[in-house]
Formats: C-alpha cells, sequence, structure tokens
C-alpha cells in the first residue's frame, strides 16, 4: 500500500550543502514532492510530500536523521502541554 | 444565512466545506474557520454579550459551533486581577493578571477543549482524543466525562504520577506510550490518519484553537471594551499568542472597540524551548525546532505549529519575545505568590520572569498598562518548588513560640 506523508524537514549545518532530497530519492523508493521551502546559509527547511509504502518511507526517514535532517510533522508537534 | 463560512487556508486561496479537516491539500498550510461577519454583526453587540452566561459561552456567537448544545464545565470568564502590589514592586502604574488558572481543570486549556467537545459532538464523533504532557490531558479527560464520550489520553510512559491522576480520575483511557516525545508525536499522528476519533489538536485544530481567542473577548470586556497597551503570554505551539490578538481584532471587526492598533504583543518562552523567541530575535521568520530541556513542561512544544505567524504578530505590533532561565522561572513564580496571593505553574513563571526582564529593559514605560496571562495552577507543578524554606518547628508552649518569634 503506498502512503503520502507530509512532511517538514529542517537542514542545518552540513547537511545542508547535499543534494539530500534527490539523494532520498534514489537510494529508496520513494517520490518528493515540494511544496514550500526556505534555505539559507546556515539551515533551512522544505515541506513535502514523500510517497512511497510505509517500509520504504521509513528506510528514508531513518536515513535523513542519520543524515542529521531533522523531520517533522508539517502541523507541527501533536503532543501538547 | 450561517455565520460560519468556510475553512479557509491561511497560506493560499484554496476553501472547505466545514469538516473536520486541518491542513490544505494544495499547500499544506493551516486551515482557519472563516466567518460570516456581516450576518454575525447583526445579532452581536455589547448587551447581548453582558447578559450572556459568566462563561466563554457568553461568545458562542463568534465560535465555530451551530447548535445550543454545548459542553459546559464552567469554564472562562476568569478573573481580570489589578495586580497592584506587583505593579508597585515593579515600579508600574497598572498590570493587570488574567488568571486563567481557575478554570474547572485549572488551566486556559479548557478553553480549547470547550470548543473541541462541543464541536466533536456536532461532527457526530464518538471518541475523543490527545496527545499531552500535561495540561490538556486533564481537560480533554473531564470534558470527554461531561460529554460522554469515550475518551483516549495519549501520553509518554515517563509522565509524573501527579499528573496521570490529574487525568485518569475522569476515566478515560490512559495510554503512555513507550519512547520519548517524538515517538509520541509520530504514533498519534498516524492513528489521526487511520481512526475515526476527534483528535482535538489535529484533526479538530482549527475549531480547539478557536477557543484562545476568548481569553482576547474577555480582556478587552473586562477592561471596559478596550485593549491595553502590552500583553505578555506564554507560547507553545503559539496558537493562544496569536488567537488573544484574532480575538481583539474581531471585536473591532463587529464594532465593539477600537482598532487594537496601540496594543503590543509580547512572548514569553523558556530558554530551554525557546524556538519562537529566538528566532524573532535572530530576525528569522520562521522557528528553527528545538529538543525541549526545561522545567516548564507545558510549553515545551519543540516544533511550534503557529510559531511562523507568533513571530509576525509580535513584529507587527512592534512587540518583542524572551526566553527566560529556570531559576528565572521559579523566581517568577514565587514573586507571583507573594505579591498577589497567586500561585502558578511554569508557564506563569515564565511570564512573570518576561514581565521582570521587560520592566528591567525598559521595554514599558511607567505610565502604561500591561495584561500579564497566567495560564496555569501552580498545585501542578510543585516539584519544581524544592528549595523554599523548611517550617519553623517549636515546642506546644507559647515560650517556644515566642522565643522562635520575637516579632510577633
Ligand atoms: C499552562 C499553559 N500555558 C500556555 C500554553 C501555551 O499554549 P499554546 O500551545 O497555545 O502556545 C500551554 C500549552 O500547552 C499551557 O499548558
Ligand atoms: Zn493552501
Amino acid at each position: 500500500m503506498r502512503l503520502s506523508k507530509q512532511l517538514k524537514f529542517t537542514f542545518r549545518g552540513k547537511s545542508i550543502q547535499r543534494p539530500l532530497i534527490y539523494e532520498v530519492g534514489h537510494k529508496f523508493k520513494v517520490t518528493t514532492n515540494i511544496r514550500k521551502a526556505d534555505i539559507e546559509s546556515d539551515g533551512g527547511w522544505v515541506i513535502l510530500e514523500l510517497t512511497g509504502s510505509k517500509e520504504e518511507i521509513n528506510k528514508a526517514l531513518d536515513w535523513l536523521k542519520e543524515e542529521e535532517v531533522r523531520v517533522d510533522n508539517v502541523a507541527g508537534d501533536i503532543v501538547a502541554g | 444565512m450561517s455565520k460560519v463560512k468556510s475553512l479557509k487556508c491561511r497560506e493560499c486561496p484554496e476553501e472547505y466545506e466545514i469538516s473536520p479537516k486541518y491542513v490544505c491539500d494544495m499547500c499544506f498550510g493551516p486551515l482557519e474557520i472563516s466567518y460570516n461577519w456581516k450576518e454575525i454583526k447583526k445579532s452581536v453587540n455589547k448587551n447581548s454579550i453582558t447578559n450572556g452566561p459568566k462563561s466563554i459561552w457568553r461568545y458562542k456567537s463568534l465560535l465555530p459551533i451551530d447548535g445550543n448544545d454545548v459542553i459546559d464545565i464552567g469554564t472562562g470568564f476568569t478573573p481580570l486581577i489589578s495586580a497592584d502590589n506587583l505593579s508597585n514592586f515593579l515600579g508600574l502604574k497598572k498590570i493587570w493578571i488574567k488568571n486563567d488558572s481557575v478554570n474547572p481543570t485549572y488551566s486556559f486549556k479548557d478553553r480549547v477543549v470547550s470548543v473541541a467537545s462541543t464541536k466533536a459532538k456536532e461532527f457526530n464523533f464518538d471518541t475523543f482524543a490527545c496527545a499531552s504532557t500535561g495540561n490538556l490531558a486533564g481537560s480533554v479527560a473531564a470534558h470527554g466525562a461531561k460529554a460522554g464520550f469515550r475518551t483516549l489520553v495519549f501520553i509518554p510512559s515517563n509522565l509524573e504520577n501527579e499528573k496521570i491522576v490529574a487525568a485518569s480520575i475522569y476515566g478515560p483511557e490512559v495510554v503512555a506510550i513507550k519512547g520519548n516525545y517524538d515517538d509520541v508525536n509520530r504514533l498519534c499522528t498516524e492513528l489521526a490518519e487511520t481512526k475515526p476519533w476527534a483528535f482535538v489538536n489535529i484533526n479538530l485544530r482549527p475549531f480547539y484553537s478557536e477557543g484562545s481567542k476568548t481569553v482576547g473577548f474577555e480582556i478587552a470586556e473586562q477592561l471596559g471594551w478596550k485593549t491595553p497597551d502590552h500583553i505578555i503570554a506564554p507560547a507553545a505551539s503559539g496558537s493562544l499568542f496569536i488567537k488573544v490578538w484574532k480575538g481583539f481584532n474581531e471585536f473591532f471587526e463587529i464594532g465593539l472597540i477600537e482598532k487594537p492598533k496601540n496594543t503590543r504583543m509580547h512572548i514569553a518562552q523558556p530558554k530551554g524551548c525557546s524556538p519562537i523567541s529566538t528566532s524573532f530575535n535572530e530576525g528569522k521568520t520562521h522557528p528553527l525546532p528545538v529538543i525541549p530541556k526545561t522545567i516548564a513542561k507545558s510549553l515545551a512544544i519543540g516544533n511550534p505549529a503557529d510559531g511562523y505567524y507568533a513571530i509576525k504578530l509580535a513584529k507587527e505590533t512592534r512587540g518583542s519575545a524572551h526566553a527566560v532561565s529556570d531559576d528565572e522561572i521559579v523566581k517568577g513564580i514565587s514573586l507571583l505568590a507573594r505579591t498577589e496571593g497567586i500561585f502558578t505553574e511554569t508557564a506563569g513563571g515564565v511570564v512573570i520572569a518576561t514581565l521582570v526582564k521587560m520592566v528591567k529593559q525598559e521595554l514599558i514605560s511607567k505610565d502604561e498598562e500591561v495584561v500579564v496571562l497566567i495560564t496555569g495552577n501552580g498545585l501542578k507543578t510543585q516539584e519544581v518548588i524544592s528549595s523554599l524554606s523548611a517550617p519553623t518547628e517549636i515546642n506546644p508552649t507559647i515560650k517556644s513560640f515566642e522565643d522562635s518569634f520575637p516579632n510577633y
């Protein structure tokens, strides 16, 4: 079953210089559809839709975390005080 | 014609029918209720409001609720107290305390949950849920009980026992998720996508968050239909902060107050979790998510949903944003208790510490009026007050008393 996840990737430090969104689409069977982005020299974020099987999405997200990309839900944190 | 028009995207022109939906399909922006102000104006005036119940439901015509059956456990119309001792202590003309720690479950969250639970009934949900580390859990459990929902409260498994009791007494399913805060976030997002539940701050978020407007309505009404020079509000997701302002603007929209053009909005966050204040002070437009580490657990939201809008609002109103240390928070709690007799939780300590900071930085002039938002009760976070002096022990004799307390 294919899933779509609406996510926000936040890049900081060295992760900003690599084409990580391109790489994630090649390393894993997922497609990325960017909706909005803001990148500056010291960091930035991208809002996108990640589509694929649950397994491939999870693998892709684990790999991104290893590459020091922070992955969040587009709608912000769900847990509240 | 209905007073509520649609769900409108905050980022693009898309509009959707009123339904339990929270992000725009086109741009993933947040959805917001769009009202029919012309229609509302016909029936709402100062009299209709002052003759209403002494609760948030006096503003029902301005909330996204269709029917008359509301879930009411007595939320809102909390006191606006003239804090004369604190004003004297800090050398200001007038500080007002909006004391939301006296709501039914002891925090301002009762406002958002009153609206969310009422809307969940109108949408015919039978299951009511939230993910929380404290205040929201208690409020959802209490409203769920009153409304007769099946209620689910998701918490991180390391939550303190008192907080679990404050929710479980109302009889919900309390689900403790093994793992960290992010794991709770991820699981609950997935549950919300797959289960037909009313998840208050996910699929009901556009309705839920409207409840916070009533803080702005009440302040303006209680000040005699005007807005103050300054508002200091705590921010976690940033929702309360932007909705207080939205409340002022809607009162202006329907002609109840003048344009709040001289009111400045200030953000209070703890240093250990200040993504909004940090970005504001660095001149950035978007908050960068952080991993929270603070005693102010009710404000420990690392990726604030409304952070961008909060930064924008503080800028537009010539406001400011602050981050205060754990030590300052505890001092703030103590200062409010000793001057005004109000025991607030850590979020209130963050606000008082911010007020003290702003006075030192001369951001408030002596003749201006400030309203500070005290949003939660101190009994909920007693664990942070460990350093108070122990009681003085005496023998059960007058002499022993007088020896220990010669001044009395
Ligand atoms: C006591 C208290 N104050 C303030 C807030 C901030 O709320 P918001 O997420 O609307 O910024 C919370 C939220 O969790 C809270 O529990
Ligand atoms: Zn949109």
